[in-house]
């Protein structure tokens, strides 16, 4: 089974998933504390009216998703804060704009020549080269801009009121998580694709969330659920000749299942990890 | 050196209706001030006005001598309790990190745990904090608060929806905030006898200001603490369009 693991396309699938999935978990964290849970499946169906604008026009689709993604994330927050409109609503009203836009343009234009499959239910076994480097450049630049923000975007994401109190401009942060999120979904949907990127940003957080008690002890299971869930669905992916989008999501959901089972057992209340070494008393 | 809290001409809407009108208060160094008054008093919106939560307003209000609309960085020299959390319950963060929020000018461990020690919290700083109780969580906010040292700590209705003894244990640490620690504090109440028992000075609000001055004038002062009762009984009846229970019957004088 590991011989595979000699094909320049698994090592770049391995490579690429791996890092989708820190970027996903770490952003999506985020997300679901802020009760975005489906802010990214909405920015991905957006993200699909995107590919096809740029199918039409000739310009490489995910570009055109890149720009549409993060004009869509503007625009749900402009909904919520302007119109008052209500966090799942617009997320709603975006979520089905991106696919009638889509198959306004899939029907205007004849039907395309290459495979639309692939953005809706991911390729990662087709990444190239460019995009490998692609994927490592934006991962590192966006959690580097976190790293970086760390408190201010933890502080607004645990209280925004006190945040902005302390002075923090949370607004801006406000708009920076959701121009980050917009980034992270585009990158991820060659992935896991449009339909199942959702589970990429919660599963392995909520999942998470139950065996940690720091924020940063509960990031690192995250991450390391997430990376595990991918590097094992992509191997098994190719073993069994199925989807990979298919077989991450599922061992995610299976993972969630053991934490669910070991929570309701009591198992996780001994084992729950701070994420800060207890000080010898 | 300037006040740490000066408001001129203050007058403020609140979702579309007057809720401050030319409203003027200055807090001295040291001052333990209550501010008072009924239901939709504008308590809250005079505190957001205060913190630069809400800039859209007629007047100045500056903190440490600086106009919080033209500069922040005055909100940095003050600590804010909120009246109620609006963190999600399961949210991942210990008592720890919720004190670290708090630190601006690099974490120092030590500090975090010199707060814990004072405010009794030491033993629950591995816990998250949605798993404590109202009152645990309102020391764990104090100490976030004060970790940094600031001259001003800003509090509003910060015993809504706790017990007895812990408002007891949270009314003994600000006495000892301001009275040993020389803390200007700035709290709003709606429980006269707790601002009888630890205000210094104390600030009636109704839309106005009615009253501003020592804690001994204003309770000195049947009338004055009359129309407090009396504005509180009337929002009351107004909102509920029935008289409330007497006295008697376990009515509270400020609710």
């Amino acid at each position: 089974m590991f011989d595979i693991l000699a094909y320049d396309f698994m090592q770049r699938a391995l490579l690429s998933g791996a890092t989708i999935a820190v970027l996903c978990s770490v952003v999506g964290m985020f997300l679901v504390l802020r009760r975005y849970s489906l802010f990214g499946d909405a920015i991905a169906h957006s993200s699909f009216g995107g590919v096809a604008l740029g199918l039409l026009m000739g310009v490489y689709p995910l570009w055109m998703a890149y720009v549409v993604s993060i004009i869509s994330a503007v625009l749900i927050t402009k909904l919520r804060e302007k119109f008052d409109i209500s966090g799942d609503a617009a997320i709603a009203v975006m979520l089905s704009s991106g696919i009638a836009v889509a198959l306004v343009i899939i029907g205007l234009s004849g039907g395309f020549s290459i495979d639309i499959f692939s953005f809706l239910f991911g390729s990662i076994l087709l990444v190239d080269a460019d995009n490998t480097i692609l994927i490592l450049t934006l991962t590192g630049s966006i959690l580097l801009v976190i790293l970086f923000l760390f408190k201010q975007i933890l502080y607004s994401t645990f209280d925004e009121k006190q945040a902005m109190v302390s002075g923090i401009n949370v607004s801006r942060i406000n708009y920076l998580i959701i121009f980050m999120a917009g980034l992270t979904v585009v990158t991820a949907i060659q992935l896991v694709g449009v339909l199942l990127i959702s589970a990429l940003f919660v599963i392995p957080n909520i999942a998470a969330m139950m065996a940690g008690r720091g924020f940063r002890g509960t990031m690192v299971i995250s991450i390391a659920m997430s990376v595990s869930s991918v590097l094992v669905g992509i191997m098994l992916s190719y073993s069994l000749n199925i989807a990979p989008a298919g077989s991450i999501v599922l061992i995610s959901i299976l993972m969630l299942g053991v934490m669910l089972a070991a929570k309701s057992r009591g198992l996780l209340h001994a084992a729950v990890w701070t994420g800060r070494q207890k000080k010898p008393v | 050196m300037p006040r740490p809290i000066e408001i001129s001409g203050l007058s403020a809407d609140y979702s579309g209706v007057r809720a401050l009108d030319d409203v003027s208060l200055d807090v001295e160094d040291g001052d333990f001030l209550g501010v008072i008054g009924p239901n939709g008093a504008g308590k809250s919106t005079l505190f957001s006005c205060m913190l630069g939560i809400h800039t859209d307003y007629e007047g100045t209000i500056k903190v440490f001598g600086q106009d919080i609309r033209r500069s922040k960085s005055a909100l940095r020299k003050l600590g804010y309790v909120p009246q109620m959390m609006h963190f999600e319950r399961n949210f991942p963060i210990t008592v720890r990190e919720v004190i670290r929020l708090g630190m601006w000018h690099g974490v120092r461990e030590e500090r975090i745990d010199e707060v814990m020690q004072e405010l009794w919290i030491h033993e629950l700083e591995g816990r998250r904090i949605g798993e404590l109780s109202g009152g645990q969580q309102q020391r764990v906010f104090i100490a976030k608060a004060i970790v940094n040292d600031p001259k001003l700590l800003v509090m509003d209705e910060p015993v809504t929806g706790i017990d007895q003894t812990s408002i007891n244990l949270f009314y003994g640490i600000l006495k000892d905030l301001n009275a040993n620690h020389g803390m200007t504090v700035v709290w709003s109440s709606h429980d006269l006898d707790a601002v009888g028992m630890l205000a210094t000075q104390v600030a009636c609000l109704n839309k106005r200001m009615y009253f501003h001055g020592s804690s001994k004038e204003f309770f000195a002062d049947e009338s004055l603490v009359r129309l407090h009762s009396e504005g509180s009984m009337h929002i009351h009846m107004q909102e509920h369009k029935q008289p409330p229970a007497p006295p008697g019957n376990g009515a509270h004088v400020g609710t």
